[in-house]
């Protein structure tokens, strides 16, 4: 108990760690951009006064950890500053664009969860049967085929070929729900693709070791039918790994929208930060880093923190 | 380095083989001899792209930003893949393009894995503080998202290819790290490392000539799949528009500037997203070759 309690306090610190070195580096980010901000501007020809002056407006001639102190606190007020180029609020301009990326992310990982746990429980009951095959064969081509590739096929083949699904483009919800969902396909099943090899892999790999069990073997014999076995007594047991991988798929996801994104020209925090960099508005690249590295870190850490709940296997192996 | 869950996610959980039993054997050779084939395929492919990127200056190729007066042609006797929107030669930006590719693969795989397996084995060996600095910088590198960091970091440096290859480098050190740790720490309890320690090696001696050897084995399978990983993510720099500067041709900028005109000249996309499918697939089989030839006993 006393181990449990010190590793999920270990946990904990070292998120907190994390956390300050993450802002650090996005606050230096900042920093080693060759040039300084205000000389986009100021005008070509600015006298060293009015170079001075902007400095001190904008803060840039405290000290560095001065700068980042006052940074760190603003931003913990959720404030990231505005925009040099448009003078727009940072935090406002993402808070408009994350919950496209967001919907995108949970959309992907229900997908690919439906998909996946099917074809992971069949191919593991039959091993070597069609199921198993077809999907071995899936699952290298998919690791095969980068997202933004995929993506492209995708859009190739079901609506420039088959026209059956708009081409690129995003409706909000309140427009037009159904063009939503149309408009939504395409992109959500590109970003499943590549999950849901994870999970199929993971899946298969955990309920093989499942089916070989005692309690299995005697449900089995106690007559019970294949897909009661199935899913009550092996997927139950398998489905803890899946959960605590969801978490982290769903972090790397919040990431891993912006190539989709941009395959798809959705208004997301992607397409965001990749017209931020070419209109070289930095304080929204940063912004959208330190975001995402600090989500990512949190679910990885509540999922290291949950996962010992979840599962008391874990839990006796890791105490003991 | 505590092990995370993301690490167990990473370590692909491939699916477990049944313990070999005596009618499970042809399915096995089976198994194996369809992975040589498929490694086979993979070692010839890479080799072809290889090939074609050291010798590309000498092929009786185009100027890969020669523009023509064939926009986007089809292919022809003169232009084999065609031309791309504005004329150039897409046979020859493809031969070129895998240079970056190559560069990447080869290049940051191989600056990963010097760095990886140096952080990887000193930690494994020395435990202690050492190990508890060194995972909190591997952790450092893991508390972004992928792709978020390499966005980053390009934001940061000056573009170009080698700002490219350090960027990849550094997203690909972890993995090295944690292979090169685990496999060290497995090794360094074994019979010859007390025998050396007893016949006085010091600790450099012990890494790199007892230790190393063993350790590079696992890391060499690994390395395969890095490559493939990091000429995914080199594509999607390139596809963002945040890699290598254009004109210079690359895959992934071919692609994003086809996708313009999918509708009505699709090879453009096609020929592109054809060489990443290749060349992924090709690193990937000769990386599932190589830890099965690697083994179960030293962890990947």
């Amino acid at each position: 108990m006393v181990s449990a309690l010190r590793r999920r306090a270990g946990s904990v610190a070292r998120f907190v760690l994390l956390v300050f070195l993450v802002t650090v580096a996005t606050f230096l980010l900042l920093e080693l951009i060759p040039g300084s901000p205000i000389d986009a501007l100021l005008p070509q020809d600015a006298t060293p006064e009015q170079i001075a002056a902007a400095r001190e407006q904008y803060g840039l001639d405290q000290p560095i950890w001065a700068r980042y102190l006052t940074w760190i606190s603003s931003v913990l007020q959720g404030d990231f500053g505005r925009s040099y180029q448009t003078g727009l609020s940072v935090a406002e301009q993402i808070a408009e664009r994350a919950p496209v990326s967001l919907e995108l992310a949970f959309l992907a990982v229900f997908v690919a969860l439906a998909i996946s746990i099917p074809v992971g429980v069949w191919s593991a009951y039959r091993p070597g049967g069609l199921i198993d095959r077809v999907s071995t064969f899936v699952i290298s081509a998919t690791l095969a085929t980068p997202a933004f590739v995929l993506g492209i096929l995708l859009v190739y083949v079901f609506a420039v070929q088959m026209k059956i699904l708009p081409l690129l483009g995003w409706t909000p919800f309140s427009e037009d729900p159904v063009e939503h969902i149309q408009r939504l396909v395409l992109p959500v099943l590109t970003l499943a693709a590549g999950e849901c090899v994870l999970f199929t892999r993971l899946l298969k790999g955990d309920m093989m070791a499942t089916l070989q069990q005692d309690h299995v073997l005697s449900a089995r014999a106690r007559g019970l039918p294949t897909w009661r076995i199935l899913l009550r007594h092996a997927l139950r047991q398998s489905s803890f790994s899946l959960v605590t991988v969801s978490g982290v798929v769903i972090g790397r996801l919040i990431g891993g929208t912006v190539l989709v994104e941009a395959i798809f020209s959705l208004p997301g925090m992607g397409t965001l930060v990749i017209n931020a960099i070419h209109s070289r508005d930095y304080l929204i690249v940063q912004a959208v880093v330190l975001l995402t590295a600090v989500l990512y870190l949190l679910i990885n850490t509540l999922v290291d923190l949950t996962y010992p709940l979840l599962d008391p296997r874990v839990r006796k192996v890791r105490t003991s | 380095m505590t092990e995370t869950v993301r690490e167990r996610v990473d370590a692909a959980p491939a699916p477990q083989r049944p313990t070999a039993s005596p009618e499970r054997e042809p399915a096995q050779k089976k198994r194996r001899k369809r992975r040589d084939i498929g490694a086979a395929f993979g070692a010839v492919w890479i080799g072809l792209v290889v090939l074609g990127a050291i010798t590309a200056d000498w092929l009786p190729l185009r100027d890969p930003n020669e523009v023509t007066d064939v926009f986007a042609g089809p292919p022809s006797g003169e232009f084999l893949f065609g031309t791309d929107a504005i004329g150039r030669d897409v046979l020859s930006r493809i031969v070129f393009g895998a240079r970056i590719s190559m560069a990447v693969a080869i290049g940051a795989t191989s600056i990963a894995m010097i760095i990886g397996v140096a952080l990887g084995m000193c930690a494994g060996y020395f435990r202690g503080k050492v190990d508890a600095v060194l995972s909190l910088i591997v952790n450092f590198v893991l508390a972004f998202p992928p792709l978020i960091f390499l966005i980053a970091l390009v934001t940061a440096l000056e573009p170009g290819l080698l700002t490219l290859v350090v960027a990849l480098a550094l997203i690909g050190v972890p993995n090295f790290a944690r292979v090169a740790r685990a496999n060290t720490i497995a090794f360094a309890d074994r019979e010859f490392v007390t025998a050396a320690k007893a016949l006085g090696a010091r600790p450099l001696r012990i890494l790199t000539r007892e230790l190393l050897v063993n350790v590079m084995l696992p890391v060499m399978s690994l390395a395969l799949v890095v490559m493939a990983t990091l000429v995914v993510a080199e594509g999607s720099l390139s596809f963002l528009g945040v890699g290598v500067p254009p004109p210079a041709p690359s895959w992934g900028g071919m692609l994003a500037a086809g996708r313009e005109s999918l509708s009505e000249h699709p090879l453009l996309v096609l020929i592109p997203a054809l060489f990443f499918f290749l060349t992924v697939f090709s690193f990937n089989r000769l990386g599932d070759w190589a830890r099965g030839r690697v083994g179960r006993e030293s962890s990947i």
